[in-house]
């Protein structure tokens, strides 16, 4: 089924859409609900975003640990004026459920949604939990491409009413196993319907070149937006777990070793000895190097051929958002008007 | 094979509770392959069950028999006075022999001496692993005879996911990843252009999802029905 846009050119009009269809080099941020039910937490990271992104991942569950729920978090998200990224995964509901949420979504004014297969439980804090996996994300892909596209339920059955449109994400790991496989699997992506990509974090820049040429080689650049996930590093010991515990991770040695430099003046000090003010400031020091490296990732992904933004995740550090879009000189945010309510319209 | 893993001695003593005759039934075919609920097996756990029950100053009367196959119950008919005898069956077969029990032997009470694990096969000595997940659909023609059901631990169809790392999966370093069996055996047998393609939502009415599952083979129904 290719996609139908608008009359207007769009396939859905979101913000989103609109700043990459104009060609501005586009940029998406990412907010984790908390685990709890304080729609304050959301009000607050909300404000640190916005106008620093053209819209906000809103994770679901992620690491299968249970937080606020991506559509309900992202319902604030509507009213702070930001406009949300929904996330959907695969672990926690079946074709019924997705679809459910998914009308809900749309009804409450989502536009964006980026589908994945999601952590699996053993990771998070409810590892007894059964998993679902009715379906992978290729699949849901497939199915919210064809909900806006041939206006269908996922069992063939035309909606009664007005189609959730969904300008259509999902993910990309160019550094997973196997690694020679992953152009392809974005090309069925592709082929599934996806609109944009959020890739992995991004820390190996010749290795993602090799990646990108592949991708262009392919054409790839040329059927689907390319966002390169980003995220500033916040210590030297994060920057090694990342290295050496997540699979599809590639931080360079150098990166380490900037981490590492930025907290040599405390490094002399015994541990015991390091007063809060130390590590207070240690952590600063160790936080500002991060977010340099991040500015200075952004600049040199900008560069490569066909990636069309960054997806800054700044995992509970939403703060650092601004900084680094400010860093990257990718203020202001670019204003790409809306399409009239008649333009919307379908022909 | 059904794989299964005896239960603890401390929960089958639960399990017997204050029965004195105490039968212990083996099965001779899956459970006797991954030694856990054999003849061999059966007199032990016997054995263990008089001990610990002595220790406990009320000795049980624990006997054992073993049957080919305790899933049919022409295997059964076998024993049935024994197992009239006894207070409590204590079955070493998997979860279908113990139903096969209380279905066969209305008045008996049977309990489980085994948590059936999964169907399998034994990679080295003492090592079985998953292998099929029953789903009532088979597609390993599209995977190079690797199941993504049983063996991803998502059961993707689209695999692999970003969580694939040298070779093993990212929810434990003890699991191959099976989408990387899958590329590696379709790469080095030249039909790694089957990955490209992609694989429907499943049809999980086929599988547990769509209720109990029944056989019926009207071919065979007929020559029961003409006898």
């Amino acid at each position: 089924m290719a996609a139908q846009p608008y009359s207007n050119g769009y396939l859905v009009g979101s913000n989103l859409e609109r700043v990459l269809r104009a060609g501005h080099f586009a940029v998406t941020a990412e907010l984790g609900p908390p685990q709890s039910a304080d729609a304050e937490v959301i009000r607050k990271k909300a404000a640190l975003l916005k106008g620093c992104c053209d819209a906000v991942n809103i994770t679901d569950n992620q690491t299968a640990i249970v937080r606020m729920s991506s559509i309900g978090a992202g319902t604030i998200v509507v009213q702070e004026g930001l406009e949300p990224v929904i996330q959907m995964t695969c672990r926690d509901r079946n074709r019924l459920a997705i679809q459910s949420d998914l009308l809900g979504a749309y009804a409450l004014g989502m536009r964006n949604l980026l589908c994945l297969s999601g952590d699996h439980q053993n990771f998070g804090n409810h590892p007894t939990a059964k998993n679902v996996f009715d379906m992978d994300s290729i699949q849901l892909v497939q199915m919210v491409a064809a909900m806006r596209d041939a206006r269908v339920f996922q069992c063939g059955e035309p909606f009664k009413g007005p189609e959730p449109r969904f300008f259509v994400g999902a993910a990309a790991a160019p550094f997973a196993d196997p690694v020679e496989f992953r152009p392809y699997r974005l090309a069925k992506k592709i082929k599934a319907g996806a609109n944009f990509i959020q890739t992995q974090l991004i820390y190996d820049i010749p290795a993602f070149k090799t990646f990108m040429e592949k991708v262009r080689q392919m054409g790839l650049h040329e059927q689907v937006y390319i966002l390169a996930g980003v995220g500033p590093l916040k210590s030297p010991a994060m920057a090694r777990y990342m290295k050496d515990s997540v699979p599809g991770l590639w931080v360079p040695d150098e990166f380490i070793a900037r981490m590492e430099a930025a907290g040599a003046p405390w490094a002399d000090i015994p541990k015991d000895q390091l007063s809060k003010e130390d590590k207070k400031a240690r952590a600063d020091a160790w936080k500002q190097e991060g977010i340099r490296i991040c500015i200075e990732l952004i600049q040199q992904i900008r560069e490569i051929e066909g990636v069309a933004g960054v997806h800054i995740m700044a995992i509970e550090w939403e703060e650092a958002v601004r900084p680094i879009v400010e860093g990257a000189g990718l203020l202001p945010r670019p204003s790409v008007s809306a399409p009239t309510a008649q333009e919307a319209s379908h022909d | 094979m059904i794989v299964a893993e005896q239960k603890s001695l401390d929960e089958m003593k639960t399990l017997i509770g204050e029965a004195h005759n105490v039968l212990v039934v083996g099965c001779g075919t899956c459970v006797t392959v991954c030694f856990a609920g054999g003849s061999r097996e059966a007199a032990i756990v016997a054995a263990s069950l008089r001990m610990a029950t002595k220790l406990d100053g009320d000795a049980a009367a624990v006997s054992d028999v073993t049957v080919q196959r305790q899933c049919e119950w022409e295997y059964l008919d076998e024993i049935a006075e024994q197992i009239k005898a006894a207070d409590v069956v204590l079955s070493l077969g998997c979860g279908i022999g113990v139903q096969a029990i209380a279905e066969h032997f209305p008045q008996t009470w049977v309990v489980p001496g085994l948590n059936t694990s999964f169907m399998g096969l034994p990679t080295e000595q003492g090592i079985w692993a998953e292998r099929c997940a029953a789903c009532g659909d088979c597609l390993l023609g599209r995977t190079g005879g690797i199941c993504p059901i049983a063996r991803c631990s998502k059961s993707l169809l689209n695999g692999p996911c970003g969580g694939s790392e040298d070779g093993h999966c990212e929810v434990n370093p003890d699991i191959p990843c099976a989408w990387q069996l899958i590329y590696d055996r379709l790469s080095s047998l030249g039909r790694l252009d089957l990955l490209l393609d992609i694989q429907p939502p499943k049809n999980w009415k086929a599988a547990r999802d769509g209720g109990p599952r029944k056989i019926v083979r009207e071919d065979l129904r007929l020559a029961v029905e003409e006898e």
